[in-house]
């Protein structure tokens, strides 16, 4: 049986989740510098999901696809240690501030030109922004069918596609064909760890932009090594219309920034013990609070 | 014609919690836009279904009713709402941010290019100046939302594309009849005009649905344990406490993601906004993040080890002290105190 062909969307993302006080700027801006960047984490439940496909379906490709600056090859990389096949790096000022949708639009115009393509899949949402948009617009804008919220995807062959899905208030399993856009949630498997094999083979991997200031030895290794290159394509390898790209072509526009300030008001200050912790149970219990 | 629309979510025949509470929102943008407000359910066994929306100030609910419509697919429901919308052509959109609307809502707004905003916590009408084209918009639809891990708030709109679709959290806005008497109309769809064949490709073979066990949403108190309880044993504290005062256990998102608790007791900005009259936050620092869900809490005592952790910027009673010292030492005053 031949494998399957899987795109992995993911993102390159500030790590929001350990924000310190430093992360925010005296104006209020975002303090990008001192957020370390990562791999955005539900997509590399994603990516867990097709190196388990992998796994099952040997000759299965798995090539992962990120939009961002150049120092987004660094997520390509990471893949690669973990046992994706390739990468392309999409980059290109074209598509500054583009929104959910903008990017969509440019996704998508990047996977038409990769050729016949079984499975995309990503996280469901990135923890920058949380939208969970961006996985239903690319299926959208392909004319693929899409199931998100997947926890596992059972199996995928003989152009069926079959999904346990995990939702509020349970567990939905839905049965698909391919071609398939699935978003991965956080509580499906965590991402295996990195395999030192692929860390050995793929640690100088370099997209283009990344290769600027490289001596003629190294050139020379990515010329003879030909698996070293990532795939670095600008607006100008896939077919767009201006006018869908970036800030043109998204619809919501950022009106107002607020930085979020904590007011402080009046509290109580209490000590560890049981004197004081009595003192509360009384005032709860006396002011109907509890009790 | 240029209304405003909330798409109601069906589970086992009942209006999702999610969808009255837009319903109540969507009365208030269509009051303040003067026009009317619809709402659209999609569906099987839908008979009566206008009687659950209507008393919302629902003018029009328009019903699509056929047995391939229940349980939720992507692609009839999109197929519906963008044919629909293209006739009705709605000014405003809402869906709940649930599984079902964060999976419908972009779908629709890509096929539509409209934009959509996710997890807005207010919706507001107001004017907006774009400098750069010199030109003025009356009356839009204000989408404030947190974003980056909550650190800000942004406030989003959409100029030129129509509907403005936003999806919002159950239990952010509040859900109010407006008039059990109030009457609307109802229009059922052809369904067989509003969807293709392909559109049920994909097929639900299975499903184990359960109400949920755990209630922090409606819990009058609430004791919430943040990464900073440092271990599962400890976060059994906070159950101990919780049944002896009689309290549902929440937890931050670092807590869920550390392993402690399981998602549904997430608050927060991705779990669920709650509004107790006691909220006793354990170990938790207090980021944006996690208290956008509890900050209209009517009493709060945040319990850390740092005493300048930003929680304590919301609390009644600071108490500074290590969990495993601090609880049992309230289990023992409470039942002291309550003999």
């Amino acid at each position: 049986m031949k494998g399957l062909k899987i795109v992995v969307l993911a993102k390159q993302v500030p790590d929001t989740r350990n924000v310190g006080k430093d992360a925010m700027k005296a104006d209020g801006t975002v303090n990008r510098a001192v957020l370390p960047a990562i791999f955005n984490p539900e997509d590399l439940n994603a990516l867990e999901q097709a190196l388990r496909l992998k796994d099952k379906y040997p000759g299965t490709e798995i090539t992962l696809l990120t939009m961002g600056p150049g120092r987004a090859a660094e997520i390509i990389r990471e893949g690669l240690y973990r046992g994706a096949d390739n990468g392309i790096l999409l980059s290109d000022r074209a598509f500054a501030g583009s929104d959910t949708l903008a990017t969509s639009y440019a996704l998508s115009c990047t996977l038409k030109k990769m050729g016949k393509i079984d499975i995309i899949i990503a996280g469901r949402q990135a923890i920058d922004g949380d939208t969970a948009q961006v996985g239903p617009q690319v299926a959208e804008k392909l004319g693929f069918p899409q199931i998100t919220y997947a926890e596992e995807v059972v199996s995928a062959e003989k152009g069926k596609i079959v999904i346990k899905r995990r939702l509020e208030r349970g567990v939905e399993t839905v049965e698909g064909t391919l071609p398939m856009v699935v978003t991965v949630n956080a509580s499906a498997p965590e991402c295996r760890p990195r395999n030192a094999k692929y860390v050995m083979k793929y640690k100088h991997a370099r997209a283009v932009s990344e290769m600027q200031n490289a001596d003629e030895d190294y050139i020379l290794l990515h010329n003879n090594r030909p698996y070293l290159n990532i795939g670095e394509w600008s607006v100008n390898d896939i077919e767009t219309k201006a006018e869908e790209l970036g800030l043109t072509g998204s619809p919501t526009k950022v009106k107002a920034i607020e930085n979020v300030v904590f007011q402080a008001k009046e509290a109580k200050v209490l000590e560890p013990t049981d004197a004081d912790m009595g003192e509360l149970m009384k005032e709860l219990i006396a002011n109907h609070t509890i009790g | 014609m240029n209304n405003v629309f909330v798409y109601c979510e069906i589970e086992e025949g009942q209006v999702a919690d999610v969808s009255l509470e837009l319903l109540t929102k969507g009365r208030k943008l269509a009051d303040d836009l003067k026009c009317e407000l619809e709402a659209i359910v999609i569906g099987a066994d839908l008979k009566g279904v206008e009687k659950q929306i209507m008393p919302y100030g629902v003018d029009t609910v328009w019903i699509a009713s056929d047995k391939r419509l229940y349980p939720y697919t992507t692609l009839p429901h999109t197929s519906i709402i963008v044919k629909l919308f293209g006739e009705e052509k709605p000014q405003i959109a809402l869906m709940g941010a649930t599984s079902i609307g964060r999976d419908l809502g972009p779908r629709v707004s890509s096929a539509l290019h409209s934009g959509l905003t996710a997890d807005c916590t207010s919706l507001i009408i107001g004017d907006h100046e774009d400098k750069k084209n010199n030109k003025v918009y009356k009356d839009l639809l204000y989408q404030i939302r947190p974003a980056f891990g909550g650190n800000i708030v942004a406030t989003i709109v959409n100029p030129d594309c129509r509907p403005q679709m936003a999806t919002v959290r159950e239990g952010v806005m509040k859900k109010e009849i407006l008039s059990d008497a109030y009457k609307g109309k109802v229009k059922q769809l052809d369904v067989e005009k509003y969807v293709n064949a392909e559109d049920f490709i994909v097929k639900v073979i299975e499903r184990h649905m359960e109400a949920s066990k755990v209630n922090i949403k409606n819990a009058g108190i609430i004791i919430a344990g943040g990464y900073g309880v440092g271990s599962k044993d400890n976060f059994d504290k906070l159950y101990e406490l919780a049944d002896v005062i009689g309290a549902e256990v929440g937890a931050s998102r670092a807590a869920v993601d550390a392993g402690y608790a399981s998602h549904e007791r997430q608050i927060g900005q991705t779990g669920v906004t709650v509004r107790p009259k006691l909220y006793i936050a354990c170990g938790i620092s207090g980021q944006i993040q996690h208290t956008a869900g509890m900050e209209e809490s009517s009493m709060v005592i945040a319990i850390n080890t740092d005493k300048n952790a930003p929680i304590n910027n919301f609390a009644d009673y600071i108490i500074t002290g290590d969990i495993a010292d601090v609880i049992p030492k309230m289990i023992k005053q409470y039942k002291e105190n309550t003999k």
